[in-house]
C-alpha cells in the first residue's frame, strides 16, 4: 500500500473510519501514488483523492462493468494473466459489453470521461490496489459488488504481486481473526467447508461429536427464524444487535419475544439490557491472552495486562464452564491450548504458528503450514506461478441492480448511513469518552436541499421512512449533492437511525442494505424534546 | 486534502486578486459557484492540487497588495484554491515582514530606521510622523495596528543606504503602488501619509559613471535598462551566443578557470558548484538567482537588477545552459519593486526575442525564468531558506547535507548564485576564464562591487578590481581622514566593525582574512565621531532578533538574550556589571556561532563582538 502506484478507495472512507491504515495510505500518497475515491459523498478521504468519483448510491456494478469494458476495448486487458490464471472471461466480456460510457454515466452520474480515465489509469498502472469497506458490502447485492471489483483486478492482473491486490479494510483489529476461527455460519476454522464430507469427518473425529449436515444461520436468518418461531433462544457474544441491525422496531420486537437470551459482553449494551442473563467478560485487548489477525492476515499475540474488574471472567473460562454445565468437560483450556487445536485442525493455514514463533517473529501472515515456513507475504501469488498453483480464479458475471428502495414522490430523499472519525459503531465503546469533534446526531443535507426546504443549520426535522421516523437537527454539508442525505448509527440512544433503514439483505452474505433507503424530511415546528421515536 | 477551513469568506476584491493570479476556479470544490450537476459527481485534487503549493507566497502577495493585509476570508480562499491547510498557510503569512495578518491601512510608509538611515536622520522622520498617530492617521510605533486610512512602520534596511534616509511607499488596491524613496524628508513622509503623493526622484548617478574600466557596472546609467535592442547593441547576449557555441562543458571549464567566487558572502567557487549540479544523475534542475539582498548596508544587487537587468537574465540563462537546467528563478526581495519590474520586463523581452523559451539560440536548449518576490525576510537570502520560500513554506533554512547541488529547490539539483556573482559570467564566457583570473590578486579574481555608505561624501556602489585597499575605497568615496572616523562596518550586520584608524589592507578574501575581518557582501559603512555606536549595536541586535526564523534554539533564544544584554549595557541597569554582561554576551555569541543551523545565528554576534573588542565600546574597570 505504501509502495503502490494507484489506490482505489471504493466505498471506503478510511480517513475517518480506518485511521490507522489511512496512515499507510498517506505514506503511499506521499510516495506518489494516485488516489481514486469512489463514494457517493465527497468524504474526507475523497478530499485527498486525485479524482473523486461520486457515483450514485449502489451503482458500483455499473461503474465497474463500464470500466472493464473500457479496458477491454482499449486493449488493456492483461492477456497473459487472464489466460493463465482465470476462467470465465468470455462470458464476462459479453456481460460488460452493454456498459458503454454513456450508459454508465446515466446510471452512476459519474461523467464518462472520468470513468474512462480512471479505467485506463488503473489498467496501465504497474501496481494498483483496490480497497473497499461497507460502501460495497452494506447493500442487498453485497457479494456481487465485491465480485465486480475482483473482476477488475483479474482483468488487469493487479493481484498476487507486491504492491497490487484487493484489500477489504477491516474496521477492527481482529475482524479477520473472527473469520479465521470459523465464527461465521458457513465455515469451520481456517475457512473449511463444513459440508465437505472429508473435512466434516475429520472434525467429527477430533471433537467426538456428530456435526449437522447444514450450514448455520446468518444474523439476518436468525431474525427471520425468530419471526417464524423456529428460534427461541439466543446467546450473544460481543454484539449489540438491538442497535446495530436495520429496521430496529422489528429487531427489538424479535429480541423481546425470545424465550431466553444470554448476553456476554464487557458493557451493559442495549441488547444486554434485554437479556435474561448477562455474563460480564474480559476485554480481549488487555485482559485476555490469545491472538488476533489483522487486515494483512498477520496473526499476532495479545497478552493480558490487567486483572478484569469485578465479576468479569475470561471468555474461554465462560465458554468452558458453559460446556461443563451442558455436560461436556473440556478441562481447563488455555488460550495456547485452544490455539494449538486450531493449528491441528487447520494445519495448512496455521500449522507453523506456534506461540514461541509468533512471539519471535512478531506475528506471522497465514498461510504458514509448518514451523520452517516464514509466513506468506502474498496470498494469491500462486496465480502467477508456473505452473499455476491451485485452481484458476473465476470471473463473475455481475448484474447491476439499483438499491431496493429508491426515492420516489412520497419519500424523495435517499438516506445513506455511515460513520464518523471519533465514534465507533453504536457507540458502546466510544460514547462514554469525550471527543472535541463529536457532535450530537444530525441529518446531513446538501446546502441546496436545506435552502429548498427553507431550513437552517440546527433546525429540527422529522426524517421518516416506510418503517419509522426519527427527529434530528439539520447539518448543512457541502460534501453532499442534492437528494442525498447522511446519518450515522453512533447515537442510537438519541436518534435511532436504524428505525429508518431497510431490512433487505444480500442472500449470500446476509448483510443489510444500510447504505440506501428512501426518506421524507419535514421541519418540526414543536421543540425537539420529542426526538427519538 | 481534507482542509478544515473556517466559515470566513473572501471579499469580492480579495477573490478577484487571487483569481487574477491563479485563474478562475474550475469547480465549486475549489471556490467557484457550486455547479451541482458535475460537481455532485466528480472532483479533482490530490497531487495536482497540492503541487500548486509554490504559489502560496504569490497568492498572499496578491491579497496583501490588493487590500493591504491578509484577512481570514482571504486566507481561507487561498487555502481552498491551493489545497493548503489554513494553519500551515497562517504559519507562512506570519513569517514575512511585508505581509500583515492584522488589519492594516491601504496606504503604508515603511520608514527605514536601520543603521545607515539612522545615521542620516531616520529618527527625525519618525518623530515627525509619530505625533499624528493621535489623529488616528498613524500607528503607534510597534505592533498595535488599528484600521486607519494610513500608517507608517519602521523597517529594516531597504537597500537604499547610498540615498539614506529611505522609505518604501505602498498603496494597496487594484493597481497597487510600491515605490522606494531615497533621501526622504520628514515633510515628504508626512505628505505621503496624508495625501498619498509620492515625491519624484531623478535616477541617481553612479559615482563612477563613465569610467571606461568598468565591467559589472558598464551599462549602469549609460544603456537603457528596459530596451533589449540597446542591450544587444552594447554587447548583450553575445556571451550567451558564445556559450551555446562552445558548449556546456566548456562554459563550466571557463568559470572554473576564472576562479570566480560567490559574491553573496560565502565565497564558494562558482565553477565547482556548477560542475556538481551538471554531474547529478537527476535531470530536473534549477537555477536560482539570489536577489534577496537584505544584508543591512548592501545595495549593489539592487543597482545591477534595476540598471542592467538583461545582463542578469543572460547570466542566469548561461548558468541554466551550463548545468542543463530547465527553469530559473530570480528571487528578489519584496522591498525592490523597481528591480522586480525591470527584471520582469527583461524576461518578457528576452522571451519575445527568443533568448528565453524553446530552442534558445537555435540550440537544443529550453529555458524559462520567473521572478519570485520576497516578502520581507532577511533569512530568505540563505541558500536553503530560499528554496522553502519559493516552495511556499516558511523560509526556514534546511539542514545540510544534502547540499543544494544535489537536493535543492523541489529537492532537485539547484545552482544558487548571488546577483553579482552572475553578473561576472558574461565577461568570463566572452573573454575566457584565464583572462578573468588575471584581474585581481591571488585567489581573489575579477572585479568586485563595494557598497559605500554612511559618513562619506560620495556614497554608492563602487567597482574595483580585487586588490584595492580599504583606504583606497574610502578615498574614492570621500571619507574623512582616519582621525575623524570612529568606525567602519565591513560586511553588514553579519560583518564586523573596525576602528577608524584600522591599518590599511587589501580588500581581498586573503587580505580580509589576514586582517581578521570579512568582506561579506561588500558593505563599507563609515561612522564618524558623532555616530552613536551603542545605538547602532542595539539596532543590529534588534535586527537579528527580528529576522531570526526561530527554527533553532541557539539563534531564537540567543538573539533575544543578546539584545537584552545590550539594552542593559546601554541603560547601565545591569546587575552583572559591565564585565559580567560582556562575558554573558561572549557566551551567548559562542553558543550561537557553534550551534545555529545557518549563517544568521552563526554571525549574529559578529558585529557586536567586533565592536566590543575593536572599538573598546564598553569601558570597564575590571579586566576582561
Amino acid at each position: 500500500m505504501e509502495e503502490t502506484d494507484v489506490i482505489f478507495l471504493w466505498g471506503a472512507n478510511p480517513r475517518e473510519n480506518h485511521p490507522i491504515i489511512y496512515h499507510h495510505i498517506l505514506k503511499g500518497i506521499h510516495h506518489g501514488a494516485k488516489l481514486y475515491a469512489v463514494d457517493p459523498r465527497r468524504t474526507p478521504s475523497a478530499q485527498w483523492a486525485d479524482v473523486w468519483m461520486g457515483l450514485n448510491v449502489g451503482s458500483d456494478i455499473a461503474l465497474s462493468n463500464a470500466m472493464a469494458r473500457v479496458m477491454i476495448h482499449e486493449g488493456l486487458v492483461h492477456e497473459h494473466f487472464v489466460a493463465h490464471a482465470t476462467t470465465g472471461f468470455d462470458a464476462y466480456r459479453t456481460s460488460v459489453e452493454p456498459w458503454t460510457l454513456d450508459k454508465a454515466e446515466q446510471v452512476t452520474g459519474v461523467p464518462a470521461d472520468v470513468i474512462r480515465e480512471a479505467a485506463i489509469t488503473y489498467a496501465k498502472a504497474k501496481k494498483a490496489i483496490i480497497c473497499w469497506t461497507l460502501g460495497i458490502t452494506e447493500h442487498h447485492n453485497a457479494v456481487d459488488n465485491v465480485l465486480a471489483l475482483i473482476n477488475l483486478s483479474l482483468l488487469t492482473g493487479h493481484v498476487g504481486h507486491y504492491g497490487s491486490g484487493l484489500s477489504p479494510l477491516r474496521g477492527q483489529n481482529n475482524v479477520q481473526g473472527g473469520g479465521d476461527m470459523g465464527a461465521i455460519p458457513n465455515k469451520l476454522v481456517g475457512f473449511q467447508d463444513p459440508l465437505d464430507p472429508a473435512i466434516k469427518s475429520r472434525f467429527e473425529k477430533a471433537w467426538g461429536v456428530q456435526l449437522p449436515n447444514k450450514l448455520g444461520w446468518t444474523i439476518t436468518d436468525m431474525f427471520h427464524a425468530m419471526e417464524r418461531g423456529d428460534m427461541t433462544g439466543l446467546f450473544v457474544i460481543g454484539e449489540n444487535p438491538a442497535q446495530s441491525e436495520a429496521d430496529q422496531h422489528h429487531t427489538q420486537a424479535m429480541l423481546e419475544g425470545l424465550e431466553h437470551m444470554v448476553v456476554q459482553d464487557i458493557f451493559l449494551t442495549r441488547t444486554a439490557q434485554l437479556a435474561h442473563v448477562v455474563l460480564p467478560s474480559t476485554a480481549s485487548w488487555c485482559e485476555s491472552d490469545g491472538t488476533v489477525t489483522n487486515s494483512e492476515r498477520r496473526v499476532q499475540r495479545v497478552r493480558a495486562a490487567l486483572q478484569p474488574p469485578g465479576d468479569a471472567r475470561d471468555e474461554l473460562w465462560i465458554l468452558s464452564e458453559m460446556a461443563k454445565r451442558l455436560g461436556i468437560d473440556w478441562g481447563k483450556p488455555t488460550a495456547e491450548s485452544v490455539w494449538n487445536e486450531v493449528r491441528t485442525m487447520a494445519p495448512e493455514m496455521f500449522g507453523g504458528m506456534s506461540y514461541p514463533r509468533l512471539e519471535k517473529l512478531g506475528g506471522i501472515q497465514w498461510p504458514c503450514p509448518d514451523e520452517s515456513h516464514p509466513g506468506s507475504l502474498l496470498l494469491h501469488d500462486r496465480l502467477w506461478a508456473e505452473p499455476r498453483g491451485g485452481p484458476p480464479a473465476p470471473f463473475s458475471v455481475v448484474v447491476y441492480e439499483p438499491p431496493v428502495e429508491m426515492p420516489d414522490a412520497e419519500y424523495p430523499f435517499q438516506l445513506t448511513t455511515g460513520r464518523r472519525l471519533d465514534s465507533y459503531n453504536t457507540g458502546v465503546q466510544t460514547a462514554g469518552y469525550a471527543s472535541p469533534l463529536r457532535r450530537a446526531e444530525t441529518v446531513d443535507m446538501s446546502p441546496e436541499d436545506v435552502d429548498r426546504l427553507g431550513l437552517e443549520e440546527g433546525d429540527s426535522v422529522e426524517i421518516a421512512s416506510r418503517r419509522g421516523c426519527v427527529v434530528a437537527p439539520v447539518h448543512v454539508e457541502p460534501n453532499l449533492r442534492p437528494g442525498l442525505v447522511f446519518m450515522t448509527l453512533h447515537n442510537q440512544d438519541d436518534v435511532r437511525v436504524n428505525l429508518l433503514t431497510i431490512d433487505v439483505t444480500d442472500p449470500k452474505s446476509g448483510t443489510a442494505e444500510f447504505k440506501a433507503c428512501a426518506v421524507r424530511i419535514e421541519p418540526v415546528r414543536k421543540p425537539a424534546a420529542a426526538a427519538g421515536d | 486534502m481534507d482542509l478544515k477551513l473556517s466559515d470566513a469568506q473572501p471579499t469580492a476584491e480579495e477573490r478577484a486578486a487571487v483569481d487574477a493570479l491563479l485563474g478562475a476556479p474550475d469547480s465549486g470544490w475549489d471556490g467557484g459557484a457550486r455547479l451541482t450537476a458535475r460537481d455532485g459527481h466528480v472532483a479533482f485534487g490530490g497531487h495536482a492540487a497540492r503541487d500548486q503549493r509554490h504559489l502560496l507566497l504569490p497568492a498572499l502577495h496578491a491579497l496583501q497588495s490588493s487590500v493591504g493585509w491578509i484577512s481570514e476570508g482571504g486566507l481561507m480562499y487561498v487555502c481552498l484554491r491551493l489545497t493548503v491547510p489554513p494553519a500551515d498557510a497562517w504559519g507562512v503569512a506570519t513569517f514575512y515582514g511585508l505581509l500583515a495578518t492584522m488589519p492594516r491601512p491601504r496606504r503604508v510608509l515603511h520608514i527605514c530606521d536601520d543603521i545607515a538611515c539612522r545615521m542620516k536622520g531616520a529618527k527625525r522622520i519618525i518623530d515627525r510622523v509619530k505625533p499624528e498617530a493621535g489623529n488616528a492617521h498613524h500607528l503607534p510605533e510597534g505592533d498595535t495596528i488599528e484600521l486607519t486610512e494610513t500608517a507608517w512602520l519602521s523597517s529594516p534596511c531597504l537597500g537604499l543606504c547610498d540615498q539614506a534616509p529611505a522609505g518604501l511607499a505602498t498603496i494597496a488596491g487594484p493597481e497597487p503602488l510600491e515605490r522606494l524613496i531615497g533621501a526622504l524628508t520628514a515633510d515628504e513622509a508626512a505628505g505621503f501619509l496624508k495625501t498619498g503623493s509620492v515625491p519624484a526622484r531623478p535616477r541617481p548617478k553612479l559615482p563612477q559613471q563613465g569610467d571606461a574600466g568598468l565591467t559589472l557596472l558598464k551599462r549602469v546609467g549609460t544603456v537603457s535598462p528596459t530596451d533589449i535592442a540597446a542591450y544587444e547593441s552594447s554587447g548583450g547576449f553575445a556571451a550567451l551566443r558564445r556559450a551555446i557555441e562552445i558548449g556546456a562543458a566548456a562554459v563550466i571549464r571557463e568559470v572554473t578557470t576564472s576562479k570566480l567566487m560567490g559574491r553573496g558572502g560565502a565565497a564558494f567557487p562558482t565553477g565547482r558548484k556548477w560542475d556538481a549540479v551538471a554531474g547529478q544523475p537527476e535531470k530536473t534542475r534549477y537555477v536560482i538567482c539570489n536577489a534577496d539582498e537584505s544584508e543591512p548596508g548592501t545595495f549593489k544587487d539592487r543597482v545591477l537588477l534595476e540598471e542592467d537587468p538583461f545582463a542578469i537574465v543572460e547570466a542566469i540563462t548561461i548558468a541554466g545552459f551550463a548545468v542543463a537546467a530547465q527553469y530559473g528563478y530570480v528571487y528578489i526581495r519584496g522591498e525592490y519593486p523597481l528591480a522586480i519590474e525591470r527584471v520582469e520586463n527583461a524576461i518578457a523581452r528576452a522571451h519575445a526575442s527568443g533568448w528565453l523559451g524553446k530552442r534558445i539560440g537555435g540550440a537544443d536548449f529550453d529555458f524559462d525564468i520567473e521572478v519570485r518576490k520576497g516578502a520581507g525576510a532577511y533569512i530568505c537570502g540563505e541558500e536553503t531558506a530560499i528554496f522553502n520560500s519559493i516552495e511556499g513554506y516558511r523560509g526556514e533554512p534546511r539542514n545540510k547535507p544534502p547540499f543544494p547541488v544535489e537536493s535543492g529547490l523541489f529537492r532537485k539539483p539547484t545552482v544558487v548564485n548571488n546577483v553579482e556573482t552572475l553578473a561576472n559570467i558574461p565577461a568570463i564566457v566572452l573573454e575566457g576564464g584565464a583572462a578573468f583570473a588575471q584581474v585581481g590578486s591571488g585567489d581573489s579574481t575579477g572585479p568586485k562591487l563595494f557598497c559605500l555608505s554612511g559618513a562619506v561624501q560620495r556614497p554608492g556602489v563602487y567597482e574595483v578590481p580585487f586588490g584595492a585597499t580599504l583606504r583606497g575605497l574610502l578615498d574614492m568615496a570621500g571619507a574623512s581622514p582616519a582621525s575623524d572616523t570612529r568606525a567602519i562596518l565591513l560586511g553588514g550586520a553579519a560583518g564586523m566593525f573596525v576602528s577608524g584608524d584600522q591599518p590599511d589592507f587589501p580588500l581581498t578574501f586573503e587580505g580580509a582574512r589576514a586582517a581578521g575581518v570579512t568582506l561579506g557582501s561588500g558593505v563599507i559603512m563609515v561612522f564618524d565621531k558623532s555616530a552613536d555606536i551603542p545605538d547602532m549595536l542595539l539596532r543590529i541586535a534588534a535586527f537579528f532578533r527580528d529576522e531570526s526564523c526561530g527554527q533553532c534554539v541557539p539563534c531564537r533564544v540567543g538573539t533575544v538574550r543578546q539584545e537584552e544584554a545590550l539594552h542593559r549595557l546601554a541603560t547601565k541597569k545591569s546587575r552583572l556589571g559591565t564585565a559580567g554582561e560582556l562575558a554573558l554576551l561572549a557566551e551567548i555569541g559562542t553558543a550561537m556561532k557553534d550551534a545555529s543551523i545557518c549563517g544568521l545565528g552563526q554571525t549574529a554576534y559578529s558585529a557586536v563582538e567586533s565592536a566590543v573588542k575593536k572599538l573598546n565600546l564598553f569601558e570597564t574597570a575590571e579586566p576582561r
